[in-house]
């Protein structure tokens, strides 16, 4: 009955399928089949990357829940927990944009309410091939309204995020989405069944027969055909998620439950199989109890199904009756299932007909783990050969007003006020910095304290460097959380790679991931939890090795938040850190040349650390009154956008021309371009000058004057000469409408 | 004095407008359950912001049938003052408590931002604080806030000076590119004849402290607030509800009052 072809649907290989039988004693059914298949699946079971992400930092004070559970926790002072989960939806997205995103928003939520923490923020990172392709404009439109559609629907305010354009993502965009909730610190609840006899229910959206093999899908790479797989693409349903979402958390406060799990990939068989696995016992369910909307549903299609909205939980013995009324309350029937047992077997029934029974041991702890072998790739020395004195001599003065309005209009660099404008950012008003001002901010009802959450990551330094590109993409979302007076305290992570049974894609996987836990380690950010999406690929060509890394901040004082923007005339221009003229994997080199070359900007994570330290004393202080991260584009662009959405607001600032070529103006490019690491523009008062470069120095963090805000014209001097010279009202024009320009002419 | 809030599956910035009305302005409030027909003794009631039954079929559709609506009706038609913020706004026009109907964003997409509103009226319970020709900075969020009224329901309006807040850029000057949706005379808020119901897409209660960026949302407040006298109670039975704090962890109490309990 099981023949090659039906294991190759399974996505299953022959010798794993020979463990199958030896661990069963026995050839597996086609629904035990089936449910292995699913939970063994790279989206499963971990089985490429699992020995390397336990190498991470998971661990410090800080930390109430490490990965493991549906969601990592952060203690916050005053008795509460944030707890907060990055996903991705990529494979979905890419075949149906709109409900692809829309369930990949659905699914994070759940799995923080899950953890009975109220969801108050949302932040997205996405990656898309070049906007002039108008596929990519599909894309783009289709997953930003997924997004919105959902996230609006259910009151989750998207507070900020981030968009990267790069061809490399044409074939296969990136669609992570971050949620962060607060919970009572002792109020958590964990996704466990235990408690012999004790009643399974089933409660949320009935199941139908979309997204069985979501799972596998997922951990294939995709090909012409993949369209064919729409099937597999679930349909959300937001309303439904926000009655469940009032009803579990009201559920949680009554303190009936043992167990909650949301029904994410691989639906029921992940839930019933995680759940007793966490126990230390068994679930036992009759797929004939399960609430279907379409009929003739088999227990393999029950079983695999991945409809959304959906949730399992375990009861306390004699408070069914309580948790059964306030799912009625909203119009939501819970429906008793099963039940847990003490023999640690996911056992499935049909009208009391056994048709599976599997140790929930084989689908978790003996699912296969591979050491997949490594290679160094072989483009990689080739692509890290830069030599600045042969890049092409680019046009006369005013070259460097064209490179500077040349990167505000990168889609990359540019406003994405097209996007966030279309996501309810201030439902539960609590959001104090605005998308598009810096990190996301939320103030904390009842407190005095705020949260900060970022999402960063940066393919392109991964592409020439996994090892440093995942190092700074940890820096750079730290230290975006320390910008707004935010002490980070830990990080989710997404790793999005190519097919890990490529050893070239395993190294990078293998680097970026000792990257990341070098640069948490040092930050003291540990990761909390978080998600692997490989098999990102289409025909054979992998999208740049891209961990997104989320990092969530405390700020103390919520009213000394810091944000991107300057506040006043006269105003100084300090900058924070040292440039280092480096060009090397720059949105300079990308958009000017169209090079994707060089070796990303070297990272020293004492001086981050110090960076980040002092960046959160002057916002305690209130010595600062504003302060932006120099990323794409370097200082030029971080100024410039330090004056858009003021009234205007211009700026002058002189800095020497770096040494790193034989060419002056590739010098005078290097400083204005560059992106060196740890370095952040702040503004301030002239009379507290002084006394910030004074925490500076204590700090040993490189800080110097070195301009001032006013006038309406960006005057940037390099080497003593002015270079450039723009009214802020062309600048912020080209900033400002770059994206927005592809989509107006389709309004009617 | 004391909101009630009502709350349908679905809503989403019904806690927004309790900690507006609790913990911004100190005022007594309740949340109504949309099965409930009574409204706990409120002398204004409030339906709030977000998407009510799912808002399928149409915004507002299934709302106007829950339970509480006959009761708002009641209050209503009493001369009790009703605000309908957002999607509160769609399911006044719905229930035919306040006329026209909303059609989708001139854009076709969602949008949330700070818009400027020019007061227009001041003899209503809700911008009796403000003064004529005031600009007032509000965030708007929602994709359906196209105002649509036929011509001569549009003069009926204009006649009777229900139109109470307009889209204008930061002047006070109607504008085009000032009006985010498309609406009909760039209405933005409208109340009824008797001037006690009123409807309004921009969200007051995100406009509430300097936190959130701007206060201007405070001039509807203050104008139900400060202008409230005892005598003007419309409810039947005024009831005796006990108070908890407005927070995050409002749920608690949230959940409590939505199950009929009583809370500290």
């Amino acid at each position: 009955m099981i023949d090659p072809q039906l294991l190759e649907r399974h996505g299953l290989k022959p010798d794993e399928y020979e463990r199958i039988v030896l661990f069963m004693g026995r050839e597996p059914n086609l629904t035990e089949l089936g449910i292995f298949s699913v939970m063994w699946s790279e989206h499963c079971s971990y089985k490429s990357s699992r020995v390397h992400l336990k190498t991470l930092p998971t661990e410090g004070p800080q930390v109430l829940q490490g990965p493991g559970e549906n969601a990592g926790a952060v203690d916050i002072g005053d008795g509460l927990a944030a707890v907060f989960k990055i996903e991705s939806h990529n494979h979905p997205s890419f075949i149906e944009p709109y409900q692809g995103a829309a369930t990949g928003v659905g699914g994070i939520i759940r799995d923080i309410f899950t953890m009975g923490a109220r969801p108050i923020a949302l932040l997205n990172s996405l990656r898309f091939g070049a906007l002039e392709v108008p596929g990519t404009r599909r894309l783009l439109e289709g997953v930003v309204a997924g997004i919105a559609g959902y996230g609006n629907s259910i009151g989750i305010p998207t507070v900020g995020g981030e968009i990267v354009f790069e061809p490399s993502y044409a074939g296969n965009p990136l669609v992570n989405v971050f949620c962060l909730g607060i919970a009572k610190a002792s109020d958590i609840v964990k996704g466990v069944a235990s408690g012999v006899g004790n009643s399974v229910y089933y409660v949320g959206a009935k199941t139908g027969r979309d997204g069985i093999h979501g799972a596998t899908m997922a951990s294939a790479e995709f090909d012409e055909k993949s369209a064919e797989k729409r099937p597999a693409v679930q349909v959300g349903d937001p309303f439904m998620e926000k009655l469940l979402l009032e009803a579990c958390l009201e559920v949680m406060q009554t303190d009936a439950l043992v167990g909650i799990q949301d029904m994410g990939a691989a639906g029921l068989t992940c839930s019933t199989t995680e759940m007793g696995s966490r126990g230390g016992a068994g679930v036992e369910i009759d797929v004939a109890l399960v609430p279907q909307r379409e009929t003739g549903m088999t227990p393999y299609e029950i079983m695999l199904s991945e409809s959304q909205e959906r949730m399992l939980l375990v009861a306390k013995p004699g408070r069914e009756a309580e948790v059964e009324r306030i799912f009625e309350k909203w119009d939501l029937h819970a429906v008793r299932i099963g039940h847990v047992t003490g023999d640690g077997l996911l056992r499935v029934k049909e009208r009391g007909a056994l048709v599976a029974e599997i140790p929930n041991r084989a689908l978790t702890d003996e699912a296969p783990v591979y050491r997949r072998p490594m290679t160094e790739p072989e483009y990689l020395r080739e692509v890290q050969q830069l030599d600045l004195d042969a890049l092409p001599k680019k046009g006369p003065y005013p070259f460097f007003d064209h490179a500077l309005l040349a990167l505000l209009g990168s889609p990359t660099v540019a406003s994405k006020r097209w996007v966030y404008r279309q996501y309810d950012h201030m439902v539960r008003t609590n959001t104090i910095n605005l998308p598009g001002f810096g990190a996301g901010v939320v103030r904390i009802k009842g407190t005095d304290r705020a949260l900060a959450m970022s999402v960063d990551g940066n393919g392109r330094y991964c592409y020439l460097d996994p090892y440093r590109g995942a190092m700074l993409a940890v820096a750079e979302a730290a230290r975006n959380v320390a910008c707004s007076g935010a002490r980070p305290l830990a990080a989710t992570n997404c790793l999005n790679f190519g097919n890990p049974e490529r050893p070239a894609i395993m190294w990078q996987f293998a680097k970026a991931v000792e990257g990341i836990g070098a640069a948490c380690r040092a930050l003291d950010v540990p990761i909390t939890g978080g998600n692997v999406s490989l098999y990102n690929e289409t025909d054979g060509n992998a999208v740049y090795p891209t961990p997104t890394i989320g990092v969530v901040g405390l700020l103390e004082h919520a009213d000394r938040v810091v944000g991107r923007r300057f506040q006043e005339s006269g105003d100084a221009i300090i900058l924070l850190g040292e440039g280092g003229g480096e060009l090397g994997g720059t949105e300079y080199l990308k958009v000017m040349h169209d090079l994707v070359r060089g070796v990303p900007p070297a990272l020293d994570l004492e001086a981050e650390r110090a960076l980040q330290a002092l960046l959160v004393t002057l916002a305690a202080e209130r010595l600062v009154r504003s302060a932006h991260d120099c990323s794409d584009g370097g200082l030029a662009v971080t100024v410039a956008e330090c004056c858009f959405d003021t009234i205007g607001i211009g700026a002058e600032i002189s800095v020497a021309a770096d040494e790193v070529a034989r060419d002056p103006q590739v010098n005078v490019t290097a400083a204005l371009f560059g992106e060196s690491a740890s370095r952040v523009v702040i503004s301030a008062v002239s009379e507290d000058v002084t006394r910030i470069l004074e925490r500076a120095a204590a700090a040993r963090v490189p800080a110097r004057v070195i301009g001032q805000t006013g006038g309406n014209r960006l005057r940037m001097a390099a080497g003593g000469e002015v270079v450039i010279d723009l009214s802020v009202d062309a600048a912020e024009r080209a900033w400002s409408t770059a994206i927005e320009q592809y989509f107006v002419k389709r309004v009617a | 004095m004391r909101f009630g809030i009502v709350v349908f599956p679905g809503s989403n910035c019904d806690e927004d407008a309790f900690h507006a009305a609790k913990t911004v302005f100190g005022q007594d409030a309740d949340y109504l359950w949309h099965k409930d027909t009574d409204l706990k003794g409120a002398d204004v009631v409030i339906l709030p912001g977000g998407f009510a039954h799912g808002d399928y079929l149409r915004t507002g559709a299934m709302a106007r049938f829950s339970p509480i609506m006959a009761a708002v009706r009641a209050f209503a038609e009493r001369g009790g003052p009703v605000l309908g913020i957002c999607n509160g706004f769609q399911i006044l026009l719905e229930s035919g408590l306040l006329p026209g109907a909303m059609l989708r964003n001139k854009g076709l997409k969602y949008r949330c931002e700070h818009v400027h509103v020019r007061v227009e009226q001041t003899d209503t319970p809700f911008t009796r604080a403000a003064s004529v020709g005031q600009v007032l900075r509000i965030p708007i969020g929602h994709g359906e806030g196209n105002y649509f009224a036929p011509s001569d329901m549009l003069q009926r309006l204009e006649a009777n000076r229900q139109v109470i807040l307009r889209y204008t850029d930061p002047h006070g000057r109607l504008d085009d590119t000032a009006n985010p949706n498309g609406s009909v005379n760039a209405i933005a808020g409208l109340c009824n004849e008797r001037r006690n119901v009123v409807g309004m897409m921009p969200h007051p209660e995100r406009a509430c402290e300097p936190l959130l960026g701007g206060i201007d949302g405070r001039a509807i407040f203050e104008s139900i607030v400060g202008t409230f006298r005892p005598a003007d109670r419309f409810a039947l039975q005024p009831s005796v509800v006990g108070s908890g704090v407005g927070d995050e962890r409002s749920a608690d109490q949230r959940s409590a009052s939505l199950s009929g309990e009583r809370h500290r």
